[in-house]
This record gives C-alpha cells, structure tokens and sequence, in this order.
C-alpha cells in the first residue's frame, strides 16, 4: 500500500498514458473512453436507483420491497383479464339471447361460439371423448352421423345438462342392456345366434347363415325393444343402432359377443351446475358443428 | 518498466491527472454558398417535403378501406401503396424493394461515391436543417466557437435554450410526421392534439422527437463516422474511377500563406486558408485524400471555388473526380472518364433483374389466396353406412377491398360430395368473402366406401369467383384406413 503518487508514462503517439503493468512486455493505453460513455453509464446508474425505488426490487426473507407505484405483473394479468372478459361481453350477452338456429345463422357469432366451445371441450370433454372428438372404444365418436340419443340442437343440450346414466341427476339419460349371457336369459348358442343375425343387419355375409337365421327370432324375442326393428336403433331409449357400420364397444363377432353376454355402459357426467348455461351452449354449438349436427 | 519501443523521451502524468473522458473537438461547420450547396439545398427542400407531404395525399378505395395514398396499417396488418395492398406474407416485396435500393446505392456509389450519405441520407438532411436553425439562432462559425467558450451568461441561455426548443420542435414534427404513415394522417393530427390518440402514437413521437434531436442536434458527424455501417463497407464500391471529392496535391502542393500580387511560381495553389476544413460536417480536412469519414457532400468544392474566385485562379483545386483522373492530371495528361465498367454495369444488371423480379411480383399478384389444413385429430371419420369423411379448414384471402362470393368444389376426387359447414344445403357452396379479410370456412369431403381404394387420394380444393373469373386451386389429400 504505497500513498506516493503513481506517475504513468504517456505514449508519444496516441497521447494517451500508459498504464504501468506489462504483460510480457505488451502494455495497455488508458485512452479514456467518450464523455457521452461516461455520462450515459451515470445515467443508468441513477436509473437503476430509481427504478428500485419505483418498481419492486429487492427480495427479502418473506416479501420484497414493493415500489412506490405499486406496479404487479399480478394485478397486470387480472386487468388483461377483466378487459378480455369485457371485450367478450357483448358476444356472450348475444350467445344468451339467440338460440342455436339465429346463433348458425351469424358467421361472426358462430365463430365466437365455436371458438369457446373447443376451449371448454379439450377442458371438460376431450378426456373421454378425445381432443378430436373422435371417441375411443366405450367412448361415443362425434364426429360422425351416428348419435345414442340425437344429434340435434336440443337432445344434444339434454345429453350435455343432464349426462348419461349420471348419478347425481333425476332427469339423466338412462338405458341398460341386461346381461344376456351372465344373467341366464340367454344360452350361449343363442347368443352366438343372435350375434351372427345383428353382424348381418350391417350388410355384413354371416359366416352361418343357419345360425343368423335362427338368431332373427332371438332378436326379436329380446332386442326389438331396445334396438329396434331389423337394429334401426330407438333413440328413445338410447338404444344403439346396429345396422350401420360404427361400434361402440367393437364390431368384430367376438366384442359384440361379449356385449350381449355382459354389456358394458358408459357414464357420462351432467354438466348443468358444473358449466353454466353459456358454457353448455357454446359446448353443444361446437360439437353440432362437428360434422354429424342433425 | 517502459514499454515504449521508440527513442523519443518519454514524458509522464499523474495518475489522478488521467481523464475521466476523452475531449474531441468539436466541429463548428462555417456557412458556404455555391452550386453545390444551392443543390443540396434543393435536395433537402425536395426530400423534407416528401416527407411531411406523402401522407396527405388521398387514393379513393372504396369504402372498406382507407383513402391514404401511402399507409401502413399496422392493426389491420396491411400496408396500402397506391393500388397495391401489401399483406404480411406478401413482405417477401418489400424485401425485394430494400434488395432493389440496397443494390441501387451501390451502383450509385460505384459511379459517385458517397453521394447519398452527402446529399439524401435522412442524417444528413436533418443535420442540415439542424444546423441551419442553429445558424440563424447564434450565429456562423466564429459566433458559435465564441458562445460556446463563453462563461455561463443570460444571453448565452437565452441563444440555447431557443436552439434546444426549435431543435425540438423540429423532432417533434419529425416524430408527428412519421405517424401519419401508419394512421389515417387527417384523423390523428386532431387527435394528437387533443389527447385522443393512443399510447403508442405518443410514444412514437417522444421517441422519435427524442431521437431527431439527439441524433441531427448533437451526434451529428459522429453518426457517420462512428455509428454508420455503410462507411465502414463503402470502400468495397470503390475503384479508381469512382468520383470522390478530391484535393489535386499535384496542383495544391507545396501549399503556403499567398500575398495578393505574389507570384505563383514555385508553389502550389492551395493557400492553407483552411476554409474547406471550416466548411466540413464531418470536421475533416481533404487534403490528407480520401479518407473514412468524408461524406462527399462537396461543400468543400464550393468553398475553394470561391476562394480560386478570390485570388484569380481557375476552379477544381478540390473537386468532384475520380482517383485515376488525379493522377492523370499531375502527369499533365487528360482526365479520362471511364463510366461503364465491369462493376458498375454488374450492379447495373442486378439492379434492373431485382427491380424486374420486384415488378413481376407486383404484377403476378392474385387478389385471392387459399390455403387448406387438412384434419389430423383423427384424419378420417367412418360414417354410418361406411362411408368416409375427411375435415378441411379452408383459409379463403381476399385481398381486394370489396365484397366476393366464391364457389368451393372438390376437383379430382371421384364421388366425393362437398359440404361446407353452415352452407350444408347448397348442392355447390358458395361462400361470401368479406373486404380484405380471411375467412376460414369448415369443410366436410364425403367419400363413398366403394370408392376407397386404401391409399390417400391427392385432390384439389377449387375456389371459383365466377364474377372476376378468378380461379385458386389448392393441393390437399384424402384420407382413410389400410385396406
């Protein structure tokens, strides 16, 4: 620590002094940088002294220093929010009013529909039914034209409030298939039978004829009911159509075997009360919009 | 512990002697007249006026959209130029048109040297405005080096502080011009005023009120010398024939102080009165040759000129000339010009094939555009008598300012029926097309099974205006299962 005055050497050249330490004999100039540098580098010192004063800097044990203008990336987001939520408002309040028809007929309105009913599908819906909406084994696809209990503006609203086979809700959907096969009402070869009949109501050449012959009568003993004449299906007992070519639980002879032996059934929850009405709107809008809308 | 290399002896200085910053001089540019300055002057008058003027003109385009001539609407993600409407993926134009100027200054340069940065660069225009205010304010060179070693007085603040607040006010109709291009110029000029404008067009003028100051009030030179990258690259444009500001040493040299009557014999020309470093921007002086920093404005021509004028000898001791000429002249021989050159008919060429390809683009633009998304959750969808259906989202363009009806059909997919969603019972859906908007439009391909082979077909979306004969056909394919 040495208090006599350090004398530096200039460079003839630049002017410039030349700082005394030598690095295997190559020298560093101390050429002072611009004025401009060196306020600007103030500058932003003092700015950054502010800043700590204005806006929340410092971190503590529990907290950080807050800021005199109260600034929060927080209170940002929920502001953005509000003004989303207000700028949506219009759209909502026409949503409410109009019903699906007037709402189809709106381009602008059915896209702002059709866009909140995809985000609350892939919240609420794409879980079963699959983010395309193209359904799984057990899973309704609907896209499709095939529908348990209708594709229409208002079955479809029906199916969505109150669920299939829900248990928290008087007016669900309800159907059951007994267990043909489990429960003894049918034999095996019965059912066998009446597996070969249903696989040729699809157009589908039975592998014996005899045996799909013999099950027409079983069907109608047994399925008619539920299914329909000749499998047309009878919605109003969400009874499935079986002369078509879309399988819930499979369309090979053994998964519908399995079916009628000891039938599976898929529960779907009631959303009234979970979504409000708007919500369940904009929900049956987009899944109407999907391809199989009646 | 001295490290210098040379014999000469070293002086010393204090540590705390050191500066803190360096002190550059200043540069106090001295007023010229002449020709070259009455050009630069008509230049500067020309650019400033196209630069405050464009913005007002008006170009009717019917009632979807604006009536701005030249506007950048930032909102609507368009930009209107005349009767071109530029959208944003049609930006590959406006690259191609910074393509075609960027070879345009090289050619440029190739042929006459810097005379962008001397006489069009928007720095230098504003400096010279600038620098024009503050002439009027305190005075010419003498005034100005006097006031600014002149200890603090009221009349010293009075002259800056009205220099600073026209400089201002000059940034500040610089930055309120520069909005005009991207808002509706007779809309937002009263709104600007009474605060109804929005926060961003605030902000544009600080910043830009801000930036002229700083940039054309106290930067100056420094943006050219320091700051610019064209003067660092310029060189490479350069050969013996391109035209710089030139001092003849031949003719100059040996300079020296001239009585009037002396003779001339023995001597050269220049009489180091040190006008053509006064009248500099750059605060250079251009008899050490070409160099870095010289913005080959020329003001040093005039000031010679008018000194040659003065002690009766001809013009061209500093003039416009090429280097090759320079040379020729101090040999005695004449100047050759040698304009068509393998650099300079290149960028020539390039420059007509990119303005060209510009054009063309231009020209070769379809007022409509489609696109197609083909589903992919799930790529197909068995119907219930076996049939097969596949999902599109059709991205319809129309970049005209009118409304449009257009007919979609699916071409070269055998038995297939086209729906489009909200337009189901249309046997040929027709879709309307609003003004300069993109529709995006559902569309179900429906299939036959018998018609399923097991391999995706490839087909085309058509999209027929029947009203403009315009036709759009966009590639997609169909699938569905393995057979």
């Amino acid at each position: 620590m040495s208090s006599e005055k350090r004398k530096y050497e200039v460079d003839p050249v630049t002017g410039s002094a030349i700082h005394p330490y030598s690095w295997d004999g190559i020298g560093e100039l101390e050429t002072p940088p611009p004025r401009w540098w060196v306020l600007t580098y103030l500058v932003c010192f003092l700015f950054a002294v502010g800043w700590w004063v204005a806006y929340p800097a410092w971190p503590y044990i529990a907290g950080y220093t807050k800021g005199v203008l109260g600034f929060s990336t927080r209170a940002d987001v929920a502001e953005q929010i509000a003004a989303a939520k207000a700028a949506q408002a219009p759209y909502n309040n026409k949503l409410a009013q109009l019903d699906y028809a007037a709402i189809a007929a709106d381009p602008e309105l059915s896209t702002f529909a059709m866009a909140g009913g995809k985000a609350l599908f892939g919240e609420n819906c794409a879980q079963c039914h699959g983010s395309g909406a193209n359904g799984n084994v057990g899973y309704p696809n609907l896209l499709d034209d095939d529908w348990l209990w209708g594709g229409d503006y208002t079955t479809l609203e029906q199916t969505v409030m109150h669920g299939v086979r829900s248990t928290n809700d008087e007016a669900t959907r309800q159907s059951q298939m007994p267990a043909f096969g489990k429960d003894g009402i049918l034999t095996r070869e019965q059912v066998d039978d009446v597996v070969a009949y249903v696989l040729s109501l699809s157009g589908t050449a039975p592998a014996d004829p005899a045996a799909a012959e013999r099950g027409a009568q079983v069907f109608a003993d047994n399925c008619v009911a539920c299914h329909g004449d000749a499998g047309v299906g009878l919605r109003e007992m969400g009874g499935p159509k079986l002369n078509d070519a879309i399988w819930l639980y499979g369309g090979d002879p053994k998964a519908v075997a399995a079916q009628v032996f000891n039938p599976r059934h898929g529960v779907m929850p009631a959303w009234a009360g979970r979504l409000d009405p708007l919500a369940i709107k904009k929900l049956v809008f987009y899944v109407h919009s999907l391809g199989g809308g009646e | 512990m001295s490290m210098t290399m040379n014999n000469r002896t070293p002086t010393t200085i204090d540590e705390a002697d050191i500066p803190v910053w360096s002190h550059k001089p200043k540069t106090f540019p001295k007023k010229v007249k002449g020709p070259i300055r009455n050009l630069k002057w008509a230049v500067m008058a020309v650019l400033l006026a196209i630069y405050w003027g464009v913005p007002w003109f008006r170009f009717d385009r019917g009632p979807f959209a604006p009536d701005q001539a030249i506007l950048i609407d930032l909102p609507g993600r368009k930009a209107y130029f005349l009767w071109f409407e530029i959208w944003p993926q049609e930006v590959y134009i406006v690259t191609g048109l910074l393509i075609v100027a960027a070879i345009g200054l090289f050619f440029v340069t190739a042929m006459l040297g810097r005379v962008w940065c001397g006489y069009a660069c928007p720095q230098t225009v504003w400096t010279d405005l600038f620098m024009l205010v503050e002439r009027w304010i305190e005075g010419d060179r003498a005034q100005r080096m006097k006031l600014d070693r002149a200890p603090f007085s009221m009349k010293k603040l009075g002259k800056r502080t009205a220099k600073f607040a026209a400089w201002a006010f000059i940034g500040m109709m610089t930055g309120g011009a520069w909005i005009l291009y991207f808002n509706d110029a007779p809309t937002v000029v009263p709104e600007l005023f009474t605060g109804e404008a929005g926060t961003a067009v605030y902000a544009t003028v600080a910043f830009l009120t801000f930036s002229t100051f700083l940039m054309a009030g106290i930067a100056r030179e420094n943006v050219c010398t320091f700051m610019c990258p064209y003067a660092r690259f310029q060189s490479a444009m350069f050969d013996q024939d391109t035209m710089v500001v030139s001092y003849h040493p031949a003719r100059g040299e040996k300079r020296g102080k001239h009585k009037a009557g002396e003779s001339w014999d023995g001597r050269g020309h220049c009489i180091d009165c040190r006008q053509c470093v006064d009248v500099c921007p750059t605060g250079i002086d251009i008899r050490d040759g070409l160099q870095m920093s010289c913005i080959s404005c020329g003001l040093c021509v005039d000031a010679c000129n008018s000194i040659m004028d003065k002690v009766g000898l001809p013009h061209g001791l500093i003039s416009y000339d090429t280097e090759r000429n320079i040379e020729l002249k101090a040999c005695g021989q004449k100047p050759k010009w040698n304009l068509l050159r393998l650099r300079t008919i290149g960028y020539g060429v390039v420059f007509a094939l990119a303005g060209l390809g510009v054009l063309y683009a231009l020209m070769a633009r379809q007022p409509m555009d489609a696109s197609v998304l083909a589903d992919r959750n799930p790529l197909f969808v068995r119907l219930s008598n076996g049939d097969l259906r596949n999902g599109y989202t059709l991205k319809l363009l129309n970049k005209t300012p009118e409304l449009h009806a257009v007919e979609i059909a699916a071409v070269g997919l055998t038995g297939a029926e086209v729906t489009v969603l909200g337009h189901e019972t249309e046997a040929v859906p027709t879709v309307e097309l609003a003004p300069d908007a993109v529709a995006a439009i559902r569309v179900f391909v429906r299939l036959p099974e018998a018609d399923w082979k097991g391999s995706p077909l490839d087909f085309d979306f058509v999209v027929t205006d029947h009203g403009r004969n315009l036709t759009v056909s966009v590639p997609t394919r169909f699938e569905g299962p393995a057979k």
